[in-house]
């Protein structure tokens, strides 16, 4: 198979696009530097220990937000699945509270835990545990009762249908809460940095922009880029690992 | 006793809420009669004029640029394999950009006035009506296609009835995506540079330790992202009306 020079090509032309733009005076270099100076500012950045633990700052709470989301979703969505009953009775505020913008909570999170991580924190895991939530409910509801009722002939206690039947039923739902969890909580770990002056890439660009390079602003804006590309790759080369077994993901071995 | 489940559960919560509050112990945490007392003087109409109406309008503004310009211009990419080949890299980062980021780098060009904001939320909105579009567009029966081609239908005719219908389900899924970023976007780009709307009197609240009044704005912005999802639901029932009776007859005939 010939190689496809297309989507390099069209990456290539869109730059070339950037360079040339400011460069033949259609906006004004100090509004969008060409390309070319953006990148011998991403070069000289990435030479300081500033601009990695900025990055290091950003990327931890993304992590501890996602795992703390996902590790309260799943938990609540499990507990929730066993008591059909009790489930009936959270619906109204589920409902309620899920098409609330995080970024409503930015004044209560400055105020309780001012500039630090626990801002950061706060937005995080409030918009990406409904994500997750959503999904994992949806996934414990989809259990094959065919599955479930072999299972339960075969005397598989409360715990062992659980871990053999719901969980792996439940798993392709709960994974894809996870990878639209995931960009989210980019989202708002950004935003927290950014407004509110959390340590991060976020704030980082807030500094710059008060400055007089912006040059400076569009390499770190190309940073989270970056980051958000890779974050989406990898959540999802994740995903694909830890549904090998699935049909969604698994192939016929061609003979 | 359906009111009874629908109730039981919020009203449990505001009477811990209630608990944890009483007596004034905690500055942060007012009792939610405090709240409540501070939720009319602090949202005269007057205010909602000057502060929620245009918050409001720019928000919709925004996001109606981003939904034409997502749909057309993923119909065109979407149609098109060669287009797509080209720009898919390019989209593919555009798409990861965190859209906060976007309120600086557009202030640079903008200011902060309305302009800033509209161009904000609609830049930030494109990427998912985008995406999807182009997803769905791709994935329009191939069959129905041809079944077109042979009967002659023209060009016009069958983008409007087979390929935006055939789409508009993950359309809609994508509209629904930017409507959430699209409030996000609002709130922001208030709270960041703004001398007015909702965001940047949020802030003003928690800036003069106004707390009650504070709590009014989480509220009243929490309200307004469930008013805003509501409506959508409403548009989503009337538009994909078709493909819902769709999925229940497929339900039923299995």
């Amino acid at each position: 198979m010939r190689a496809d020079w297309r989507p390099v090509a069209g990456a290539l032309i869109a730059l070339a696009v950037w360079e040339a733009v400011p460069r033949a005076g259609l906006v004004s270099s100090t509004d969008l530097p060409p390309v070319s100076s953006v990148f011998r500012v991403l070069v000289r950045e990435a030479g300081t220990g500033e601009y990695w633990s900025a990055i290091g700052d950003t990327v931890w709470a993304w992590l501890l937000g996602l795992l703390i989301a996902a590790a309260a979703a799943i938990g609540l969505g499990f507990a929730l699945a066993l008591v059909p009953a009790v489930r009936a009775f959270t619906t109204s505020s589920v409902e309620f509270l899920r098409p609330i913008p995080s970024v409503a909570l930015i004044p209560l999170a400055v105020i309780v835990y001012g500039t630090g991580l626990g801002s950061t924190l706060l937005l995080v895991v409030y918009a990406a545990f409904w994500q997750i939530y959503v999904q994992v409910l949806a996934g414990v509801a989809d259990v094959d009762p065919v599955a479930d009722e072999t299972a339960r002939s075969f005397r598989f206690g409360r715990w062992g249908r659980i871990r053999h039947v719901t969980w792996p039923s439940a798993l392709p739902y709960v994974l894809t809460g996870v990878r639209l969890g995931a960009a989210v909580a980019l989202i708002l770990a950004v935003t927290a940095e950014l407004v509110i002056g959390a340590p991060g890439l976020g704030q980082q660009i807030a500094v710059a922009r008060s400055g007089t390079e912006p040059a400076l602003v569009y390499a770190l804006v190309f940073t989270t880029g970056v980051l958000g590309v890779l974050v989406n790759v990898g959540v999802r080369t994740g995903e694909r690992r830890l549904l090998c077994w699935h049909a969604s993901v698994r192939r016929e071995v061609p003979v | 006793m359906r009111v009874v489940r629908w109730f039981l559960l919020p009203i449990v919560l505001i009477g811990v809420w209630w608990a944890a509050s009483a007596g004034g112990r905690n500055f942060f945490l007012p009792t939610p009669p405090a709240v409540a007392k501070a939720f009319g003087p602090t949202w005269t109409w007057p205010t909602i004029r000057a502060d929620v109406v245009p918050s409001v309008v720019r928000l919709l503004v925004g996001f109606a640029i981003a939904g034409v310009a997502g749909v057309l211009l993923g119909l065109a990419i979407g149609s098109s394999a060669r287009l797509r080949a080209y720009t898919e890299p390019v989209l593919e980062f555009l798409r990861a950009v965190p859209p906060p980021v976007l309120v600086p780098v557009v202030m640079l060009f903008a200011g902060i006035d309305d302009t800033m904001k509209i161009t904000v939320i609609g830049f930030g909105c494109v990427w998912p009506v985008l995406l999807n579009t182009i997803e769905g567009v791709r994935a329009v029966d191939p069959v129905l296609g041809e079944v077109c081609r042979a009967y002659r239908i023209g060009r016009l005719t069958r983008l409007r009835t087979l390929v935006l219908r055939g789409a508009s389900p993950q359309i809609m899924t994508g509209l629904r995506q930017a409507l959430a970023i699209a409030i996000i976007l609002m709130v922001i780009s208030e709270m960041f540079a703004a001398s007015s709307g909702l965001g940047f009197t949020i802030v003003q609240f928690q800036r003069s330790y106004a707390i009650p009044e504070m709590w009014t704005g989480i509220i009243l912005l929490g309200l307004l992202g469930v008013v805003l999802a509501g409506l959508f639901g409403l548009a989503e029932r009337v538009v994909l009306r078709w493909y819902f009776g769709l999925r229940r007859s497929g339900r039923g005939a299995q």
